[in-house]
């Protein structure tokens, strides 16, 4: 996205929960009209940032099941498409 | 020979014949069999028989459980616990044995597991493995979520149904026994085998792990207080939801887990957050984010306007000052003139008191008042004067009247005391007393002769006290008494 940083990390890296808690202090600081307009701008920038990528986060929604299959010695060894009969 | 032969005459057994008909005698006799013991010596051989003694505080007994039977067990046969085993006796001809086949075992009451189970707990307790500082939070949103249960039945599907509704992700299912011999290690192995998954090779590390079973009797659940199991969850780095049974049930995994859930749907509900009201308060934060983007501009232009509609044009604020001073500089030399002209009606005022005219007119108006006054007073005077000397006269005369002189020149006469005090009544008087009597044309002394006046003045009363005027009329018959 851009090189702008939450808490030392690029938007990118948020995990969903960082992301939207980083997204709800945006949305109220330019609510209280308390931030000088140039921080305000970047604020909304940051805040579009941040709503794409908890948007993307939550689309990314797909159930996957597999059921690990074991070697010899009982160890993980890969996976195979799990079925819930 | 002969007599050898008679007493020998019992049948001759072979030493197999013989441990066969004991085997069948025994195994006929008892055939089934239920026996209160203690484990001791319990050993699991490779083939998966069990091994152990049934013994009491006297005796000791083989037993075996073939591997058929050992899987069904709901608990780990260990030393020292207390069972009651159900099967049948047995001989092993070849090593003159005998041992009993138990084809179930249990333990002996709950109570004894409940008291095996607080036993371990507390020693679990003591090494910290339930210490609250070793639990780790629970990922908001977990990528990937290892399940640990058995992959048939009702559980997975439960925990997979909830998740799919909540938030679907990506579960990876190890499957397990829950339940019976083996169950405990498997568990254990698999909270491993997850917890040992890096992520480099074509399998994704979980980052949340749940260790699900239903709801059972407390044998049925006795695989999740195994140490093995409570030592495994405990250790893994991988945060862990423990939901073993019903809510009633808890097991020791439960203390060692993350966050305990009452059931495999609840753990499934403390897995993952519900989706569709994340979605929705995104999109809320979204739409207020892009509505802020017009209305912080327009906010602060509207600010902007307020205050410069505030803020008054110069032309009012010189307006109100030099409106002040017109009427300052109007009110000023009418100010001076009202002052002159006040002074001036003060001075007229003044000055028309003075005048000489009113100063003549006044001495005119005195000197007629002065002159009518004194022509009142002549007459007035002469009229009091003439009135005075008439009053005056005739008090004279009456005054010549009244003197007692008069009355001496009519005959009468004073006793005076010796101190010259009128002697009015013969009271006063006593017998050679001195007194003097004042007549006309002279005073002459005299003496009392008589000492009892009162009945003397008793008879003539009114003649010899008074002297005065009522005295006047008898005075000479009053004046021969006193002589």
């Amino acid at each position: 996205m851009s090189d702008v940083q939450i808490g030392g990390k690029a938007i990118a890296d948020l995990s969903f929960e960082e992301a939207m808690g980083a997204l709800e202090q945006v949305v109220a600081k330019l609510e209280s009209g308390n931030a000088p307009l140039e921080q305000s701008i970047d604020l909304y920038t940051q805040g579009t940032q941040l709503k794409a990528h908890c948007e993307a986060k939550l689309k990314d929604a797909q159930a996957k099941i597999e059921k690990i299959t074991l070697d010899e010695n009982g160890t993980a060894a890969g996976t195979q498409p799990f079925d819930v009969e | 020979m002969a007599s050898n032969e008679a007493t020998t005459n019992a049948h001759e057994f072979t030493v197999s014949e013989l441990s066969g008909a004991l085997k069948r005698t025994v195994e006929d006799r008892f055939g089934y069999v239920r026996v209160r013991a203690e484990l001791s010596g319990v050993k699991r051989a490779a083939s998966g028989h069990i091994y152990f003694a049934l013994k009491d505080d006297s005796a000791v007994m083989d037993g075996v459980m073939w591997r058929g039977s050992a899987t069904k067990l709901s608990f780990v046969p260990e030393d020292g616990l207390e069972v009651v085993a159900s099967g049948k006796l047995t001989t092993y001809p070849a090593r003159s044995k005998y041992q009993m086949v138990v084809d179930r075992m249990e333990p002996a009451g709950a109570g004894a597991l409940m008291a095996l189970l607080e036993e371990r707990k507390k020693k679990l307790a003591a090494e910290g493995l339930f210490n609250s500082d070793r639990k780790k939070p629970i990922p908001f949103l977990p990528k990937v979520i290892g399940v640990v249960t058995s992959p048939t039945g009702a559980v997975i599907r439960d925990i997979l149904h909830r998740l799919n509704d909540r938030f679907p992700r990506h579960v990876m299912v190890w499957p397990v026994l829950v339940q019976g011999e083996g169950a405990a290690d498997q568990v254990a192995k698999a909270i491993e085998g997850f917890n040992a998954i890096d992520g480099s090779g074509n399998l994704l590390r979980p980052d949340l792990l749940i260790v699900a079973r239903g709801g059972g009797s407390i044998e049925d659940l006795w695989g999740f207080n195994e140490e093995a199991v409570v030592r495994a969850a405990a250790a893994s780095d991988i945060p862990l939801i423990s939901a073993v049974g019903h809510e009633t049930d808890t097991t020791l995994i439960d203390y060692a887990s993350d966050l305990r859930a009452p059931t495999p749907t609840g753990a499934a509900e403390m897995a993952v957050p519900v989706r569709e009201e994340l979605n929705y308060t995104v999109a809320d934060l979204g739409r207020r984010l892009s509505g802020l983007k017009v209305s912080m501009i327009a906010d602060r232009l509207e600010r902007v306007k307020g205050l410069a509609r505030g803020l008054p044009s110069p032309r009012d604020l010189l307006g109100l000052a030099s409106q002040r001073f017109d009427e300052l500089s109007d009110r000023l030399p009418r100010g001076l003139q009202n002052v002159t002209q006040k002074k001036d009606i003060q001075l007229s005022r003044l000055a028309g008191g003075l005048s000489a005219g009113r100063l003549v007119q006044m001495k005119n108006f005195k000197g007629t008042q002065l002159e009518t006054t004194t022509k009142r007073l002549e007459p007035a005077y002469e009229r009091k004067l003439a009135d005075l000397s008439q009053r005056l006269n005739s008090a004279g005369r009456m005054l010549e009247s009244l003197s007692y002189e008069r009355v001496l020149d009519r005959g009468f006469a004073l006793v005076e005391d010796a101190s010259g005090k009128p002697v009015a009544s013969s009271g006063e008087l006593h017998a050679e007393q001195q007194v003097s009597v004042r007549f006309k044309d002279g005073t002459r002394g005299m003496k009392v002769l008589d000492g009892e006046p009162v009945e003397t003045v008793e008879a003539p009363k009114p003649a010899p006290k008074p002297k005065a005027k009522p005295k006047a009329k008898p005075q000479n018959t009053n004046q021969g008494s006193l002589f």
